[in-house]
C-alpha cells in the first residue's frame, strides 16, 4: 500500500486518506499556443515504470496539495515536497538519483 | 424560535465491545485565517481560554477546546448556549483582520466512544495508527470513518469523541454500531 507524509499537517496515513491529482509540473498552453503545444498539454502524459512525479491532496485531512516523486514499481516514496513550485527540488533529484541512477522524467533527470 | 435537536436525537448503544453514545448539543465554530497573525490568535484563545493547539493537537479549558484543523483552520468546541456570544467577541477581535469565523454547531453531529474496546472500534473504521503510544489524549486527527470524513480525539483515556457531518450522522453511528457488536473484539491492543 502507498503510504505519504502531508507536508502541510505532518500526518502519515496511507493513500485513501489522500486524493491522486494525475501528473506533476504540468506546463499550461492556453489561447494563443500552437495546437501541438495545447494537445500535449491536455493529453500527453508521463506513464513510466518507476520515478513519477505526482500531485496529491489531503482530501479527509487538511485539504492541502503537495507533491509526491514515488517509484510506480515498488511504492517507495522518494520525497514529498511542497505544492508551490514549478520542479522538484534539487537535494530530492539527487536523493534518487542515489537510488535510481539514470533515471529521467521529462525534462528532469 | 424552533428547539434545537441533536442529528439523531441522543441515540446510544451499550451492548457491544464499546458504550456509544450520540453527544448532546455541541457548539462549534470555524475559525479560518493566517494562525499565525496576532489578531486571529488572540480571538481563538480569548474565546476559548485556552492555549493554541500546537499542529495536530487539541487543547481544552473546562468545558471549551480548541482543535488544530489545518494550518489556517482552527475548530473552537463550547457549550451550544454560548456560540453567539463568543461569536460576538470573535468578530470583534478579528474586525480589522481577514479571517473567518462561522457557527457550524448545527451542521456537525459528534459522537462518543468509549470503553477498554474504544480504540479497536476506532482503528476498524479509520487508516489511523490507534496503538496507545502512537495516538494518545491531547491528538487531533482528522481523517475519514470507513467512506465519510470524520475527526476525532481522545478526552481521556479509553475515550474518543467524533465529529462528522450532520447528514452522515446516521451512516456514522450504524458503522460504530457495527465496529462494536458484540463478540467482535480482535484483541489487538490487549496485552
Amino acid at each position: 500500500m502507498l503510504i505519504l507524509s502531508c507536508p502541510v499537517c505532518g500526518v502519515t496515513a496511507e493513500e485513501t486518506e489522500f486524493q491522486g491529482g494525475g501528473e506533476a509540473h504540468l506546463k499550461r498552453f492556453g489561447p494563443g499556443a500552437s495546437e501541438d503545444d495545447f494537445e500535449g498539454y491536455l493529453f500527453m502524459r508521463e506513464n513510466p515504470r518507476g520515478v513519477h512525479f505526482e500531485r496529491w491532496r489531503h482530501a479527509y485531512g487538511c485539504g492541502k496539495w503537495f507533491h509526491a516523486a514515488r517509484c510506480t514499481t515498488t511504492l517507495e516514496v522518494f520525497g514529498i515536497y511542497s505544492a508551490q513550485t514549478t520542479e522538484p527540488p534539487k537535494d530530492l533529484r539527487d536523493k534518487i538519483s542515489e537510488k535510481r541512477p539514470n533515471w529521467a522524467w521529462r525534462e528532469f533527470e | 424560535m424552533s428547539e434545537p435537536i441533536t442529528a439523531l436525537g441522543g441515540a446510544s448503544a451499550d451492548n457491544g465491545i464499546a458504550t456509544l453514545a450520540e453527544a448532546p448539543l455541541q457548539g462549534m465554530i470555524t475559525l479560518r485565517g493566517d494562525l499565525t497573525a496576532s489578531a486571529v490568535k488572540k480571538a481563538a484563545t480569548s474565546a476559548s481560554g485556552t492555549a493554541m493547539p500546537d499542529q495536530g493537537m487539541v487543547t481544552a479549558e473546562k468545558d471549551r477546546a480548541l482543535c488544530w484543523m489545518s494550518p489556517d483552520e482552527l475548530l473552537l468546541l463550547c457549550p451550544y448556549d454560548a456560540v453567539g456570544e463568543t461569536l460576538d467577541r470573535m468578530h470583534k477581535v478579528l474586525a480589522k483582520s481577514h479571517a473567518l469565523a462561522v457557527n457550524v454547531s448545527d451542521a456537525r453531529a459528534m459522537f462518543r466512544v468509549s470503553g477498554v474496546g474504544g480504540r479497536e472500534v476506532m482503528a476498524k473504521l479509520s487508516p489511523v495508527d490507534l496503538a496507545p503510544d502512537q495516538f494518545t489524549p491531547g491528538m487531533f486527527r482528522r481523517t475519514r470513518l470507513a467512506q465519510v470524513p470524520a475527526a476525532f480525539w481522545m478526552p481521556e483515556e479509553e475515550a474518543f469523541h467524533i465529529i462528522c457531518f450532520r447528514s452522515q450522522a446516521q451512516y456514522v453511528f450504524d458503522l460504530l454500531t457495527v465496529a462494536a457488536q458484540p463478540g467482535s473484539s480482535v484483541g489487538v491492543y490487549q496485552e
